[in-house]
Order: structure tokens, then C-alpha cells, then sequence
């Protein structure tokens, strides 16, 4: 009773549209602010033993509406159910996914270094300038540098400061923007009315390629 | 999907307020939601709702069970047969945790229910207090919502919150946990407004017209359609418009195991049963029908067998208020989002009235064929031993099949739901989705007091009842007439069947010895008879039935009797065997 990933996986009808192959996936999650939802949310993936790569909730442009991205390795047919589990909550107001083409998204990572290192080796500025980084932090014993951009990009800089001693690296989850999103703002602020309009209230969300909110 | 049966409360706004405790608040909520009865245990984290209760006698009939999953079950029951929300209260820790199985089952099921669980002070939240336990986590999965007051301001509006979300749309159960300090604690109550709208919740997706022609345009060219209908039909009131439409467009229609009694079991286009147990015709034309039209059910792995191989001949148009449920299992053609009680008179406007006789005596055709391989021997078995299928045919000769069945989970069960006459809706209680043993008693308690008026008949194997068998306390206790029979063939039957079929025979750990049931009834003051030689089975059966109060008949059945037909595991509906 407990491998249900397995058994939603094996519902797919052979030879027929396997939702395609695996890939990134951004979903895109608007909720009230209340307690216990990050866990109800985050239960969607675990029954089914899918892995979450990255999770960043906040608040949103909106007083009250959290907004969450997250991000899994996974066939669109997956991805397309779990996002309807996840707008069946209670407290889930939408819920939209997306491919990594579909949306700009960033991470920020930090790193630290030893003042010393960086002041006696000149080239490590250079690599550091190189790479977009730019320092937040100038102390005696160790400096703070910020970098944003894609995975591959901060990781590539934790590479590249390793041979200089790097102290410490940490990098946010991952915040996307959708790029088709147009009176994106506007549909949410209905939300705040009591009685929403008809096109808040749908059912569908969206498929790839369709205007955010077109439905 | 509201339920017809139970009107909304008027939101009444009362212009003085008064100080009250958030018990008191909690059960002045309930009575304005029409509650009447209530399934419960105290403990201590909950007395000050118990203490509060103690002057609403008159107007909350509480139940006390005798353990909090029998409360639960009981509040199912009580759900499923008067199409109310169940109510149930248990203390924190363990009283909680006793929950569980029964939200679980509420939340497959889709029954509501309300749960108001005590807990520990807030102040002692987190500190492993006495009986503390993180209800809100662990029920998390298996509850429609959840939420904890610590503060009885919250009280009327979470209340309200519980039963709209509990009702409403696809129902399901929902849990409030109540610290103690918000049950004492005196606020100015300014009167219980009941709860309309969640702005982030939409029971009830748009209805689209488009969908709905495109459905009637398939459902006319269609050939071969076949209707699979579930316990949506029931949740949504829409036994009559159901019954309109599949009328209207000559339709043969086999239903769940959740979805029977929504149409009679004599009516012309009721076919039988689908899935693992179903009856024949309906499994093997599933893979022949040309337009597969699924109405409020979920194409549960127990209904479509192997799924590459289901309907894949067929266009599935499928009907269902819950927009997560389509092509969750089965890829669809044509999704008819919303409420059946709404979308099923329009498609009734659009189909063309049609007969498909020669259709509908295909399935007749296997009828037959059923009757003469399994179904004859079943009901008129020429063994001296008796068989669970002729202890149901006796029963539902005795009642009409006006009877309230509720059965418990094993062969007893699929016996039970086959053969069981139903002529009205609501009249079906049994642990589908989850399939809880131990759940028929409970439920059975409750579905009477749910339906009072009608008879309540648990089908229970020897197994299931021992597993609740303390619930025969709130038989005595409350004096509800409930007619419970055992089927006892003195072994875990279903799970003996699989391992004779697929596990040579090796009976491992289902050879289950049993008290005496009848003395063990008689403890609790419940006349009872166990009946071993079918020449008694009638008049047992009717001194059951006749019995002023509730009564435990016992049947002894064959040790070594199999449920078929039956689609194997891994396999195709149209793979179904007859023995």
C-alpha cells in the first residue's frame, strides 16, 4: 500500500504518451499564510517518494498569499497530477508548472573566504569579478562574496574559490519568474475580493505553451 | 456536491453578545449546524467540552463508544445513511491517534466528518506534555483539512470553516484540534454565522457546456456505451437525475462497490457490480463497449485491473467533481468537470432517447453464464454446509431489501455487496477504499442512528467483528436495535482465498480460532443464536429481524469457500474467471 510513487508511475498506458521524459519542472504554488500547509503541500511529493530539488516559499506581492516555487526532476504527466493534488487543498488559491525554458530563474549563493587569501592573490579577485561575484562582506579575517545566476554558474565558482580555502558556500533555493505572465498581478489581486470572478475560479490550469491565466 | 437531505443553517447574526467558553461556543456551532448526535470518549485534555456537554443533554445526543476508532467508524456510518456531517470527539494522544484509521477511511471514501479532537494547554505544546501528540501532523494525510485552536475567538468561524469544507464539494473529514485553554477560555460570543465561501477553496468546478455537448455527441454515435457510476451519484443527491439520463439514452450501467443503491438492484439497466468481485458482464465489456461514460467514481486499481489494458478500445467520457480525479488512472476524452446533480440533467438534454437492446442482452448474456458457473451454486449450494451467498438471498428475502446493509471488509463483503438487495439510495455502509476490518459494528451503530427508522442489518466476518467487537458496549448502553450476523467460516477468508489461488495453499496465520459469540453477545445483554443447519437459517433469520432490539445471529458457513468471479491481480477485466 505504501509504493504508490511506483504504482502511479506504472498506471501510464504503455505505448501511449508517457508525459515525455524527465526534466525540470518549476510549480509555481499561491497560498493563504497558514501553518501546517508547507508540510501539506510538501506530503504531495513524499507519498510518492518524489524528491523536491529545491523549495523556496514567500510572501507574495499580495498581503497574505504566500507564493512557493518548487522545483523536481520529473515527466510532465507526474508533474501535471501532482499540481492538481496540490490546487485541491483547502488553502492552495493556484498552482502553475512550468519547464526551465518557460521562466527566468535564479539562485543566490554566498561564499566565504579567507581577507588574506584574497589580499596576497590577485587573481582571485579577477576570478571573483569574472564570475559576477560581488562582496557583501569585507572583514579582517574572512570576506563574504554574492553571486546569482543558475546552478551551474554558482557551483562552477565553488570550484574555482576551492584551491584559495573556501570556509563556507550556501545557496537559496531557487526563485523563478514565469515569461508569459501578463496581468499576472491583476488576476491575483481578485483574490482579495470576496466573490472572485469567473476566470479566478477555474479549475484548469495551465498547459505549457498557454497564457498564464488564458485557461 | 451539498447534499440534499440537509439544508444549510441560516447564518444567523445575533446583535448582543454574549461571554461564553469556547466549549460552550464549540457546541452552539454544532447545534446550529444541525448536529444531533454525537460519537465520543472523554479524556482529560477534553473535559472542558465534556463538562459544557453536560448541559446540552437535550439537544446533542452523545454516544459514548467504547474506543475512539469505533467512535469514528460510528460517525461514518452515521454520514453515509443520513447524508449529515458525522461528528466525533476524542481527547488528545492516544485518543487521537485511535482516529486515525477512521480518517483514513473517511478520506478515501469521501465521507464527512468532523472531528473535534482535545488537546494539551498551549503553553505546553511542544514539551511532550501527558497525552500530547502532533495530531495536526499525523492526520495531516489523511484529513480533507485540519486545523489547531489555541484561541476560542477562533471557535465559531473554525467551526463553520469545518463544516462547509467537510460538506461541501467532494466531502471528506476534517479535524480541529482544541488546546484546553481555548476550550475554558470565556470570549464574547457574537452568535455562529455559517460559512459560505473560502476564497481559496472551490468545491465545485465551473460547468462547461462544451464538454457537455461533446459528451452528448459521443454518448449519440455511440454503439456500445456502458455507464460505470459511483458513490458520486449517492454524495451528490443525484439518484433521480442519474436514473433519467441512463434512462433516457438506454444505457446499461454496473456500479462500484460505493455506488450501489443508487439506482435499485431490479432496475433493467442496472447491470451488477465492477472489479475484482464484480459480476461478469460488466468486467468483460468493459473491454468491448465503444463509449465508457464513468459517473462520480475514481477507476480505483480494484475496479480496472490492469490498466494498459483497460477500455482501451473505448472513448471515456468521465463525470466528477473532483478535477484531480480526472486522468488520474484512465486518460480521458471528455472531462465533465462539476457536481453530477448539475451536469448530468444537461447531458440528459443533449443524449437522444435510445434503446441499445441488443447491447444491453449482451450483458444479460453473461448473466447467464454467471448464474450457471457461480451464482446458482452460490445461493442454492447443494453441500450440507451452508454458504454466505444463501444466508444474503434469505435475508433478502425476509427484508425486501429495504434494509440498511452495512458489511465489514473480506468475502463476506463481496458477498454482501453482490448479493444484497437494494432497492433505495443510502442503504450500502462498507469500508471501500481503505478496506478497514473492524469497521461494519461501529458503523453499523452509527448508520442507525443515521436512519432510524429503517432496519440496519452488519454482515461481518469472524474476523472483522473480533477486531471491534468492544462496540457491543454502546449496543447495550444505548439500546440501539442493530441486527448484526457473523459470517464465520472460521478462517481470514479472503486472505485464505488469495493464498489457496496464488500461494499453493499455504495457509499462513488465517486460521483464526473465535469465542463464543453468542455468550460473548449475551455478556452484553444481546439475544443471539448461532446456526449451523440450513434448515434453521430462515427462522434464525427471522427471529433476528422480528427481535425486539438488537440481536447477534451466527452463521456457521463453508470453511473453504472461494469469491468468484475474480479478476486477479495484474490482470485485465476481461481475464475475469469464473472458478
Amino acid at each position: 500500500m505504501t509504493n504508490l510513487s511506483t504504482e502511479n508511475k506504472k498506471v501510464l498506458p504503455a505505448g501511449e504518451d508517457l508525459g515525455g521524459a524527465k526534466q525540470e519542472f518549476n510549480i509555481t504554488v499561491y497560498t493563504e499564510n497558514q501553518i501546517g500547509l508547507l508540510n501539506r503541500i510538501a506530503i504531495i511529493f513524499t507519498r510518492r517518494k518524489i524528491n523536491i530539488d529545491s523549495l523556496n516559499t514567500s510572501p507574495s506581492e499580495i498581503d497574505s498569499i504566500h507564493r512557493f516555487t518548487i522545483v523536481i526532476n520529473e515527466t510532465e504527466e507526474v508533474v501535471r497530477k501532482l499540481c492538481r493534488q496540490i490546487e485541491k487543498q483547502v488553502e492552495v488559491l493556484k498552482v502553475y508548472y512550468h519547464t526551465n525554458a518557460d521562466v527566468i530563474w535564479q539562485e543566490m549563493a554566498l561564499y566565504k573566504v579567507s581577507t588574506n587569501v584574497i589580499a596576497e592573490q590577485v587573481s582571485v579577485e579577477r576570478l571573483l569579478r569574472e564570475n559576477g561575484a560581488r562582496a557583501v562582506v569585507i572583514r579582517k579575517d574572512y570576506t563574504v562574496f554574492e553571486t546569482t545566476g543558475h546552478r551551474e554558474e554558482t557551483e562552477s565558482l565553488i570550484r574555482i574559490l576551492q584551491p584559495y580555502g573556501l570556509i563556507e558556500f550556501v545557496r537559496s533555493a531557487r526563485v523563478a519568474i514565469i515569461k508569459n505572465s501578463e496581468g499576472f498581478n491583476a488576476k491575483l489581486r481578485e483574490f482579495e475580493r470576496l466573490e472572485p470572478g469567473e476566470d479566478v475560479i477555474e479549475n484548469e490550469y495551465l498547459n505549457q505553451g498557454q497564457k498564464v491565466f488564458t485557461m | 456536491m451539498e447534499v440534499a437531505q440537509q439544508e444549510l443553517p441560516a447564518p444567523t447574526t445575533k446583535k448582543e453578545t454574549v461571554e461564553v467558553s469556547g466549549s460552550v461556543a464549540l457546541l452552539e456551532a454544532l447545534i446550529a449546524e444541525g448536529t444531533d448526535t454525537i460519537f465520543g470518549y472523554p479524556g482529560g485534555a477534553i473535559m472542558p467540552i465534556y463538562d459544557a456537554l453536560y448541559d446540552y443533554n437535550e439537544k446533542l445526543n452523545h454516544v459514548l463508544v467504547r474506543h475512539e476508532q469505533g467512535g469514528i467508524h460510528a460517525g461514518q456510518g452515521y454520514a453515509r445513511t443520513s447524508g449529515k456531517v458525522g461528528v466525533v470527539f476524542a481527547t488528545s494522544g492516544p485518543g487521537a491517534t485511535n482516529l486515525v484509521t477512521g480518517l483514513a477511511d473517511a478520506q478515501i471514501d469521501s465521507t464527512p466528518l468532523v472531528c473535534i479532537t482535545g488537546q494539551v494547554f498551549a503553553h505546553l505544546l511542544g514539551t511532550d506534555a501527558f497525552q500530547e501528540t502532533d495530531v495536526i501532523n499525523i492526520t495531516t494525510p489523511v484529513t480533507k483539512w485540519n486545523y489547531q485552536v489555541t484561541d476560542a475567538n477562533e471557535i465559531p468561524e473554525v467551526i463553520a470553516k469545518a463544516f462547509y469544507i467537510a460538506r461541501s464539494g467532494r466531502p471528506g473529514p476534517v479535524l480541529i484540534d482544541i488546546t484546553k485553554n481555548a476550550q475554558i477560555q470565556k470570549f464574547n460570543f457574537e452568535g455562529y454565522t455559517a460559512c459560505n465561501h473560502i476564497r481559496s477553496y472551490r468545491p465545485k468546478p465551473i460547468v462547461r457546456k462544451q464538454y457537455i455537448e461533446e459528451a452528448a455527441a459521443l454518448i449519440n454515435q455511440a454503439k456500445k456505451p456502458f455507464v460505470l457510476f459511483g458513490q458520486g451519484v449517492i454524495l451528490g443527491s443525484a439518484e433521480q437525475e442519474f436514473k433519467a439520463f441512463i434512462e433516457k439514452a438506454g444505457i446499461p450501467s454496473a456500479w462500484t462497490i460505493l455506488g450501489v443503491g443508487a439506482i435499485p438492484t431490479d432496475h433493467p439497466l442496472n447491470v451488477g457490480m465492477l472489479g475484482m468481485h464484480g459480476n461478469y458482464g460488466p468486467n468483460v465489456l468493459t473491454n468491448e463497449c465503444d463509449v465508457l461514460i464513468a459517473i462520480g467514481m475514481r477507476f480505483d486499481d480494484r475496479v480496472t485491473g490492469r490498466l494498459d489494458k483497460y477500455a482501451k478500445q473505448a472513448k471515456v467520457i468521465h463525470l466528477d467533481i473532483d478535477p484531480a480525479e480526472i486522468d488520474k488512472n484512465v486518460q480521458t476524452t471528455v472531462p465533465v468537470w462539476g457536481d453530477c446533480k448539475e451536469t448530468l440533467p444537461l447531458l440528459t438534454e443533449l443524449v437522444e432517447a435510445k434503446q441499445h437492446t441488443e447491447w444491453l442482452a449482451k450483458f444479460n448474456d453473461y448473466t447467464r453464464q454467471e448464474v450457471e458457473a457461480v451464482i446458482h451454486n452460490e445461493l442454492n449450494p447443494s453441500t450440507e454446509e451452508m454458504t454466505m451467498g444463501e444466508v444474503v438471498k434469505v435475508l433478502n428475502e425476509l427484508t425486501g431489501g429495504d434494509a440498511v446493509i452495512v458489511t465489514d471488509v473480506g468475502q463476506h463483503q463481496m458477498v454482501g455487496c453482490r448479493y444484497a438487495k437494494f432497492n433505495k439510495t443510502r442503504s450500502n455502509v462498507t469500508s471501500g477504499g481503505l478496506g478497514t476490518m473492524g469497521f461494519a459494528l461501529p458503523a453499523a451503530i452509527g448508520a442507525k442512528f443515521g436512519a432510524q427508522d429503517r432496519p440496519v442489518v452488519a454482515i461481518i466476518g469472524d474476523g472483522g467483528f473480533q477486531m471491534t467487537l468492544q462496540e457491543l458496549g454502546t449496543i447495550m448502553q444505548t439500546g440501539i436495535n442493530v441486527k448484526i450476523i457473523i459470517l464465520n467460516n472460521r478462517f481470514l477468508g479472503m486472505v485464505r482465498q488469495w493464498q489457496e489461488l496464488f500461494n499453493e495453499r499455504r495457509y499462513s496465520f488465517v486460521d483464526i480460532q473465535s469465542p463464543d459469540f453468542v455468550r460473548v453477545a449475551s455478556g452484553y445483554g444481546i439475544a443471539g443464536k448461532s446456526v449451523n443447519d440450513r434448515a434453521e437459517l430462515t427462522s434464525a433469520l427471522e427471529q433476528m429481524l422480528n427481535q425486539d432490539g438488537s440481536f447477534l445471529l451466527e452463521v456457521m458457513v463453508t470453511k473453504e469457500n472461494n469469491v468468484f468471479p475474480m479478476v486477479p491481480q495484474g490482470c485485465s477485466v476481461s481475464e475475469i474467471r469464473l472458478k
